[in-house]
């Protein structure tokens, strides 16, 4: 199968986050970046399908300043054919602005399946998969934890709260990715070689107008430090009178 | 602020309790910048309208009904061009962001050509549009986003919102598919509830979560008996226990699983990994069991006790049926 991943570049997310002087956005010095979880399980899930069938290309996109090559290079090393950087001098924070960039992309490729993440971990909005599919006109099938294709016929689950929905489509669609699918194989040092001979396209990214603004970004309120009440069992009639007295919760 | 359109969830041919989070969040915004109507759109099966008078009583002075016999499941296709159908003349679309929000809302968005602004923890008026505050970066960061269009497209966290009633006298109006569901080109072929009516994480008042200090499956016992004390708790899990396949996926509480944020969060012989965390830090109070007093979980947790799990745990359950009955 021919199919299309698009990965977003995200900090990683063990990090400790500084809020930036601009107040509108987070300190990027000192960070690590990656392909954002769901994201890299959509490229594992892309890679798996194609191994199991024995054939097809697997395509790598993402939107964004020229850093983002490296997670492109990244997914190539895994093992996808080939990358497209769709250049733009920032992400704006309004996924519907990103899906019409990477339908226009996406349009005209051949691609038998289209891939995202579920959501993106840093902006989290879940957005731009299901738009593209809408824009396309394509049937989508939204945080998928089980895809099976066969002759161009999948079969998925997704999570509902306490449901899950086994569902049918027909190829070309757009699925986005959940948990629970596949988890991201490392690149090997094969792989990391091959991968600077495969071919990376860079085109402007044509952006719809950004309509969402960031008015300001502000770390939680911290936890109060926690407290350790006791040791074993003996502990249990402090904590069930704190639960009561203190939290009111039970 | 002109009207509201807010999209009631179902499920089995009830409301579920993020359709009355969405009506309620609905009223109030519209109450807040002015007053405009508050319009529900509720899906199900033949019947559902009977559902409507909860829309109305928790503020929607419309409820439109679109019943249908394949609405038994939900059809995302035809749902979605229902609601677009029916937005016009809304400055706001609202969903919860449930699963089933989280899947709808972006279709909309985009058939509308709106923006969306996704997973909010507060919504409120702003000059041409709406500004939301919204969990990012894993939760690590909170925005304030304001987007501008004549139709803008949200949805509320599950349970940022109390349902309040805010009643109004009842006007239900029956509405059509905007595309017949049998057409729609994803098929659900089957939905399986999980075990017997059990509460959902999300939405369950108490959480009681098991890590790979309960050393094996078969403990997790004892957290399902400290849940069924409770009487309103439901079990989650770390992700090194649903890759173990102790539980499943569907369980998982964090960063690449479930968000949770209910009154009570125990977290037993679980390390408190930065990703755990990402899905329950915002848990009013956390209680932590775990045998090593170093453990991060600590940090967070409000009430810790240091010891083996397998030895607390029962005592704790029957501590807690004892504290209940004596109420
Ligand atoms: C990209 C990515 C995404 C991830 N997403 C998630 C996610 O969504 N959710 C998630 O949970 N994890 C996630 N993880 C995994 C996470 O990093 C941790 O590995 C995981 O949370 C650890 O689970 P645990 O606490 O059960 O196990 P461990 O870390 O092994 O901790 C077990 C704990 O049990 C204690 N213990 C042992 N025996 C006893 C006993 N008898 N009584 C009491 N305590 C005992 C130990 O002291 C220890 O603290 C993710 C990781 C990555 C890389
Ligand atoms: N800048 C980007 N470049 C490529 N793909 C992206 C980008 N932003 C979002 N996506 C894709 O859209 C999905 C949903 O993102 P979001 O709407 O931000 O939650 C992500 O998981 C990616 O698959």
């Amino acid at each position: 199968m021919n199919i299309a991943v698009c990965i977003k570049r995200v900090p990683d997310m063990e990090s400790r986050f500084r809020i930036a002087g601009s107040g509108v956005g987070i300190d990027e010095a000192g960070l690590k970046f990656d392909i954002s979880d769901f994201d890299a399980y959509a490229v594992e899930v892309a890679l798996q399908l194609n191994e199991k069938a024995g054939a097809g290309e697997v395509t790598v996109i993402c939107l964004g300043p020229d850093v983002v090559q490296e997670i492109i290079r990244k997914a190539l090393s895994m093992g996808a054919a080939k990358g497209v950087h769709l250049k733009a001098d920032a992400v704006p924070a309004d996924s519907l602005a990103i899906a019409k960039a990477l339908a226009a992309e996406l349009k005209d490729g051949g691609y038998d399946l289209l891939l995202f993440g579920k959501h993106s971990l840093d902006a989290m909005t879940g957005g731009a998969g299901t738009m593209v599919a809408q824009l396309l006109g394509l049937p989508c099938l939204t945080a998928a934890s089980r895809l099976e294709i066969t002759d161009g016929k999948a079969v998925a689950r997704r999570e509902l709260e306490g449901a899950a929905e086994s569902l049918t489509f027909a190829l070309p669609a757009v699925v986005t990715i959940d948990e629970g699918i596949a988890r991201p194989r490392y690149p090997s040092l094969k792989g990391i070689m091959a991968a600077k001979k495969k071919p990376l396209e860079t085109r402007p990214a044509q952006l719809g107008d950004a309509r969402v603004t960031v008015d300001k970004m502000a770390l939680p309120a911290e936890r109060p430090a926690g407290r350790i009440i006791g040791t074993g069992p003996d502990a249990v009639p402090e904590l069930v009178r704190l639960l009561q007295t203190e939290a009111k919760v039970l | 602020m002109p009207n509201i359109l807010a999209i009631a969830e179902t499920r089995g041919g009830e409301l579920r309790k993020v359709a009355l989070e969405a009506v309620t969040a609905a009223r109030a915004l519209a109450d807040a910048t002015g007053g405009g109507e508050v319009r529900a759109l509720v899906f199900g099966p033949a019947g559902i309208g009977a559902r409507a008078e909860a829309l109305a009583q928790h503020g929607a002075d419309k409820v439109l009904v679109c019943e249908h016999a394949a609405y038994d499941k939900a059809d995302a296709e035809s749902m979605a061009a229902t609601v677009v159908a029916h937005a016009a003349g809304s400055a706001v679309v609202l969903f919860s962001a449930s699963a089933q929000g989280r899947d709808l809302s972006p279709r909309v968005a985009a058939g509308l050509d709106a923006p969306l602004l996704a997973d909010c923890l507060t919504v409120s008026g702003a000059k041409g549009g709406v500004t939301v505050t919204h969990p990012t970066y894993t939760g690590k960061v909170i925005a304030t986003l304001t987007a501008t269009a004549p139709t803008v497209v949200v949805s509320m966290r599950p349970s940022a919102v109390m349902p309040a009633v805010n009643a109004r006298p009842l006007a239900a109006e029956p509405v059509a598919p905007a595309s017949d569901p049998a057409a729609s080109r994803v098929k659900v072929t089957e939905v399986v509830v999980g075990g017997g009516g059990k509460l959902d994480l999300g939405e369950a008042p108490v959480v009681i979560s098991g890590g790979r200090g309960l050393k094996e499956a078969a403990n997790f016992k004892l957290v399902e008996d400290l849940a069924a004390a409770f009487g309103n708790a439901a079990v989650g899990a770390t992700r090194a226990v649903t890759d173990d396949g102790w539980r499943p996926h569907s369980d998982q509480i964090g960063q690449t699983g479930r968000l949770v944020s209910p009154d009570l969060y125990i977290a037993v012989g679980i390390s408190g990994a930065i990703q755990h965390l990402a899905g329950m830090r915002t848990s009013r109070t956390i209680v932590a069991i775990n045998k090593d007093a170093e453990a991060p979980i600590f940090k967070v947790a409000d009430y810790g006790i240091v010891g083996d799990a397998l030895e607390i745990v029962p005592v704790l359950t029957a501590a807690v049926k004892a504290a209940r009955a004596a109420h």
